[in-house]
């Protein structure tokens, strides 16, 4: 297990220099600088500028002082906030996007798990379709147009919640939800689908005929198992949820780290570009890597150590 | 037995995720309360919970508060380091320099009297007794040192160049002269003395800009963060000061008590939102959140403007800048004048302001602003068809193309945003009904784009200037060399020479005479079709009055009072 976890962590540190590079030499290829604007800044003082943030250095020094603060996590001035450090703003921002992420999240499991074991308990029934219905608007409805949305009927129209910003928990629902749509309506769906299988199995008819009583089949028995694939599905969307916010966090003006990023991109802020592609990347590599932990913990029929010797045991967990 | 445990330990995975979730939100939970107690509503709470310690008869105190938003956090509050027109709002409400843009004109602030040598280019101010907000009094020292801090080539200040109307700043800029030789010097802690390279009759008006704001020097030169945060370090001299900056979502100014002219100061509180969409600005207007949305503080959406016209909502105001084409001249067709003048005359500019850009906007016939009043009429009539057609077809024969077909592609590039590209839509429609052209449209994003204009890579390409001060030669200037902010390659001597004639030209008349023949050359010549001049479009709670907003789009609160 060990030596897997080695092997595993390599291959992330190998994905991840492969980012940072090809990062790198992107962003140095993309035409504009951070110091281009409509009213141009005379040449001297454009070189003083380019001297004063290390820009007039050869590409290949530029590079090695990026690998160096990538490793050191000190990634330096942002070129268009003079107020703040890169390693200042993630911190700031990205404790912004984990509380709505976590939101969303939290929000769209109690949720997705809700109407998914609804609609399978009442398989063909009212419930059913109606959960269904609203899981396919959550798939195909994009978050723009969902923000959009409840924006103009909660906050506009009926003023229930604030139209923006992310002062008081109030002004969390909003966003939360327009980001939880989606993942809710998987979850749902999954969940659905689970349960509809787990329900035919042999265990739950056993349990049945066994006489104990129908709620407990449901929890013990169904539920239970029928979660799973969810489990699994928690890496990839908490991922999703924290690098994808940034289009809800334009809508809701809400400060996050999504906000922060697409600004440094059309700023041509190199360092916060930098600074935030790196650390999306973390998040997104590392999540990765803990979801394959994961199926291996959750289904020891997935062998993750790639040591053939124990294959042949899978079915004595079945 | 195994699968028991792995279940157990699957609901522990998840009771873990809820756990967590739960603790973090009651964290933020935590943490955001302290910061509601800034905001107003609370403060209207805290006046209605405690009504015992005061009389009953005595109305609670309102906070008197102006909420505004910007779409990016202030880039620097250093009045040396800031470029852009939200850290310079910002700091025109917390700084105040030797004078102030006011609404009867540009005024004395913090000079109390000046004299001008007869050749116009020794100003010597009289520092009106006035103070820091850490107590400390303002001195002349403190606008030496700012001025030759931001002169300072290790500084890196972009703006450094608007200091260069101070004699020797150039060089001591560019590393080629001295600080030592600049013409600003303290003659006592409050006299300042200030040297030009030429006259200049805008001076009084450039005073007054953020660049030329002073620091306070002891604080400045012992921290050199002391710009970062809102707090003790954050040291000012203006209407208000620096209360809260949370980074990326809100900056608040609250009124300075030791201000100067403090019983002029009305506002107790102004807050800043920052909210970069601009369906959110206006989302959060109408839910009164925001007592503004729009220009020059944020932007309304194009598509809302209509109907926020309709409705009679929508203030316009005229700005200083103008929106343009650019021909690049030593692109072939655009070598040859009559093309350029052809295919701007044929330009039907208020068809396109009536309903594509919607903005109000005033059609240009002429490259400086009209509310400059440089010339009373415009060089040309919009929409000159006939004209143009005729223009077009002497292009043609001096080219030697025997028709419109034989051009070679013609194309209009713009950086990428919807309504650059509609206007080109209808642009590109009106020169294919006058001349029976297809041009071909092109967009590119922002940062791309102005590289592309800078190595020429262009025909024709849209531009806007934004006045920087109330004087033509701001815009006049643009085209006086090749390269910098000239991207049409275009020069011409004639121009040039006026330009710098004008700039030692002492006498008014005279000074603009030259300025009138000047752009009377490049009207002829026509380097750039110029489109129309922006407008900023806006709408407000009333409530609050004497919001001064000038035509350059600098705002100033220092007068408003909510009603």
């Amino acid at each position: 297990m060990t030596r897997f976890l080695l092997r595993r962590l390599f291959f992330v540190l190998i994905s991840l220099w492969v980012i940072i590079s090809a990062t790198f030499f992107l962003m140095k290829a993309v035409p504009g600088g951070p110091f281009s604007a409509e009213k141009k800044v005379p040449d001297e003082i454009l070189k003083s500028l380019e001297a004063h943030y290390g820009l007039d250095k050869p590409l290949a020094v530029q590079y090695y002082d990026y690998l160096k603060s990538v490793v050191t996590w000190d990634l330096g001035p942002s070129f268009r906030y003079d107020a703040e450090t890169v390693n200042q703003i993630i911190n700031r921002t990205f404790k912004i996007s984990l509380v709505l992420g976590l939101e969303a999240l939290l929000l769209s499991i109690a949720l997705g798990l809700f109407f998914g074991v609804m609609a399978a308990l009442y398989h063909n029934k009212f419930q059913d379709y109606s959960s269904m219905v609203l899981a396919v608007i959550g798939m195909s409805v994009p978050s723009f147009i969902l923000a959009v949305f409840l924006q103009y009927i909660f906050a506009i129209k009926f003023d229930i919640f604030p139209a923006g910003r992310f002062e008081s928990p109030l002004h969390h629902v909003l966003p939360a939800l327009s980001l939880a749509a989606l993942p809710t309506a998987f979850i749902a769906r999954l969940t659905r689908s689970n349960m509809l299988e787990v329900l035919q199995q042999d265990y739950i008819k056993t349990a049945r005929a066994k006489g104990i009583k129908e709620n407990a089949v449901m929890i013990k028995h169904a539920i239970r198992n029928a979660i799973l694939p969810v489990v699994t599905y928690l890496g990839p969307l908490t991922a999703g949820i924290l690098t994808g916010s940034f289009v809800v966090e334009n809508i809701y003006g809400i400060p996050g780290l999504g906000t922060q990023f697409v600004q440094s991109i059309t700023n041509r802020d190199y360092t916060v570009i930098m600074g935030t592609t790196v650390f999306y990347s973390i998040i997104l590599v590392f999540m990765i890597f803990v979801v394959d932990m994961l199926y291996g913990v959750i289904d020891p029929r997935i062998n993750i150590t790639g040591d053939n010797a124990k294959g042949g045991n899978a079915n004595e967990f079945q | 037995m195994m699968k028991k445990g792995f279940k157990l330990s699957l609901l522990a995975v998840l009771g873990l995720v809820f756990v967590m979730g739960m603790v973090l939100i009651g964290c933020t939970d935590e943490t955001a309360d302290p910061v509601d107690d800034e905001p107003v509503e609370d403060q209207d709470n805290s006046t209605e919970d405690e009504p015992k310690d005061e009389p009953a008869d005595n109305p609670p105190v309102e906070e008197k508060v102006f909420r505004a938003s910007f779409a990016s956090e202030p880039p620097s509050l250093d009045p040396g380091q800031a470029t852009d027109t939200t850290s310079s709002t910002v700091l025109r409400g917390v700084f105040e320099g030797l004078t102030r843009v006011t609404p009867n004109g540009t005024e004395l602030a913090g000079a109390e009297s000046y004299e001008i040598s007869d050749d116009y280019l020794t100003y010597t101010f009289t520092l009106r007794d006035h103070n820091w907000t850490n107590g400390d009094a303002v001195t002349a020292h403190d606008y030496e040192y700012a001025w030759k801090r931001v002169l300072n080539p290790e500084f890196a200040a972009d703006y450094a160049y608007q200091l260069y109307y101070i004699k020797n700043a150039e060089a001591a800029n560019t590393g080629e002269g001295s600080l030592d030789d600049v013409g600003v010097k303290a003659l006592d802690d409050k006299t300042l003395e200030v040297t030009l390279e030429n006259p200049t009759a805008y001076i009084m008006d450039l005073f007054a800009f953020t660049t030329y704001k002073p620091v306070n020097k002891k604080v400045v030169e012992a921290n050199a963060n002391w710009s970062n945060d809102a707090g003790e370090l954050y040291v000012s001299n203006g209407p208000y000061k620096l209360d809260v900056w949370e980074h990326g979502n809100e900056v608040q100014l609250v009124k300075n008590e030791g201000y100067w002219d403090a019983d002029t100061v009305q506002l107790d509180r102004i807050i800043y939102a920052v909210v970069e969409d601009e369906g959110t600005v206006l989302a959060l207007y109408e839910d009164g959140e925001l007592d503004w949305a729009g220009s020059p503080f944020s932007s309304l959406p194009t598509d809302a403007l209509p109907v926020l016209k309709d409705q009679g909502l929508l203030t316009t105001q005229i700005r200083t800048g103008t929106y343009m084409y650019l021909f690049n001249v030593e692109k072939e067709p655009f070598n040859n004048k009559k093309i350029r003048q052809a295919l701007s005359y044929a330009i039907h500019r208020q068809t396109i302001i009536d309903n594509v850009s919607q903005g109000e906007q005033i059609p240009a016939m002429g490259l400086v602003p009209a509310n400059m009043e440089l010339v009373k009429e415009p060089y040309f009539p919009d929409n000159n068809v006939e004209q143009a057609k005729q223009l077009f077809n002497e292009a043609l024969a001096e080219l030697g193309y025997a028709s419109a077909e034989d051009l070679p592609p013609i194309v209009l590039s713009h950086n990428t945003s919807e309504g650059h590209q509609k206007i080109a839509q209808a642009v590109q429609e009106q020169w294919r009904q006058a001349f029976g052209i297809e041009v071909t449209l092109e967009n590119a994003e922002w940062g791309v784009y102005l590289d592309q204009l800078d190595a020429g890579d262009f025909q024709i390409g849209r531009y806007g200037w934004i006045g920087d001060f109330n004087d033509p030669i701001n815009f006049l200037e643009i085209f006086k060399e090749i390269g910098g902010n000239n991207k049409t390659n275009w020069h011409n001597e004639e121009y040039a020479s006026l330009l710098d004639k004008s700039y030692s030209e002492g006498d008014v008349a005279v000074r603009t005479q030259l300025l009138k023949d000047a752009e009377a050359i490049f009207m002829d010549e026509m380097p750039v079709a110029p489109f129309y001049y922006y407008t900023f479009n806006y709408v407000y709670n009333p409530q609050i009055k004497d919001i001064f907003l000038d035509s350059l789009g600098n705002t100033d609160l220092k007068w408003a009072y909510v009603e």
